[in-house]
């Protein structure tokens, strides 16, 4: 019970620790000091929910771990985030599609993780959905904007929708940790999102004239720790100070 | 890229203006508490007034500095010139019987 509990844990947290990663790649690097800004508010944002979820795992673990130890030594199989948040800054247009997909479920899972017999989660999900509740307007307004916008905008926002568009259904996979979880009345049965998530996402995409993929081929693996390639560069980025000097503190 | 798509694409008129190489400036007033006035933090760029505003919250506000935002495109603004500070402002420098110092205030009357 205890060690489903810590995995159902990772499995929440380990998503805004890497969509977090990926945000804050844009540091310096954004199409616009406002836009740059925004990203890193948002990656900020993200770390902030995710010390929350790994100090609770580490009490729960109940050994000398640390949050720091959770997030920094796991190695690429023992990261459980989907699919969908690892996937790379390949333009502003797919960084808002990564985000807008993920945002609309993660504001939706928040929603009912509030309603979590356990206190500390639903307490964690509380405070962060404002936040999560801004970043979905953030990105659904770009996503409007860029479809609307102009033809290279259009042509770019379209493709990474349909590109990342495969990621999506992973997000409402039910993990064995998770189903425990369920039935405790402790996680969150994401398997009942599902259909909601589509029709809202759908919603967007149409005010922002753009087409609902029709792709029913999904990609999975994430949550089982099998992930894309770009987990591992994203991690030796993340993980280079804390492996080429250990235990380091500021 | 088909060939229709590409015509329809032509014949498209869209929404938002985000191509413009250079977005318009905005001035952004943020009231730092309740009961006290909106004052000018600073300018950014955005394409219209509702990305101005979410870009005032990002660039202005994360550190807990408001409660409530103004944006207005510089272009509404009217300048004095600088030329003229002479005869604007110069006059005001002797007549310190115009400052309200006179009188004595109960110290429980705040941001006067």
């Amino acid at each position: 019970m205890k060690e489903q509990l810590y995995k159902y844990i990772l499995g929440i947290a380990d998503n805004s620790l890497i969509l977090g990663q990926r945000m804050g790649e844009l540091c310096g690097h954004g199409p616009s000091l406002e836009t740059d800004i925004a990203c890193t508010n948002i990656s900020l944002d993200l770390f902030g929910q995710v010390r929350s979820y790994y100090q609770y795992a580490a009490k729960i673990a109940g050994d000398n771990r640390t949050e720091d130890d959770i997030a920094m030594l796991r190695k690429e199989r023992e990261y459980v985030n989907v699919l969908l948040v690892e996937q790379p800054n390949t333009d502003f247009a797919y960084i808002m599609a990564r985000h807008f997909l993920f945002d609309m479920y993660h504001y939706m899972f928040l929603q009912e993780l509030q309603k979590s017999q356990d206190l500390t989660l639903s307490a964690i999900a509380t405070k962060s959905i404002k936040e999560v509740s801004y970043h979905l307007r953030f990105s659904s307004d770009w996503i409007k904007r860029l479809g609307d916008g102009t033809e290279e905008s259009h042509s770019r926002i379209k493709n990474s929708i349909d590109d990342l568009w495969t990621y999506t259904d992973e997000l409402f996979h039910l993990t064995d940790a998770d189903k425990v979880m369920v039935n405790e009345g402790v996680g969150v049965d994401v398997t009942k999102l599902k259909d909601t998530y589509y029709t809202k996402v759908s919603e967007i995409l149409q005010e922002a004239t753009l087409e609902v993929p029709e792709s029913k081929y999904f990609q999975k693996g994430g949550k089982q720790g099998i992930h894309t390639e770009h987990l591992g560069y994203l991690l030796a980025e993340l993980q280079y100070m804390q492996r080429a000097y250990p235990n380091m503190e500021w | 890229m088909p060939k229709n798509n590409k015509k329809e694409k032509k014949n498209k008129q869209f929404k938002y203006k985000i191509m413009k190489k250079n977005w318009p400036l905005w001035e952004v007033f943020v009231r730092s508490k309740n009961g006290l006035e909106h004052r000018h933090f600073g300018s950014l760029h955005a394409v219209d007034a509702e990305m101005a505003l979410e870009n005032a919250r990002d660039v202005y506000t994360r550190r807990n500095e408001g409660v409530s935002i103004w944006v207005v495109e510089s272009k509404h603004i009217t300048a004095s010139n600088p030329e003229h500070n002479g005869e604007l402002f110069e006059p005001a420098q002797d007549k310190v019987y115009r400052h309200p110092t006179f009188y004595n205030l109960p110290d429980e009357i705040k941001h006067m």
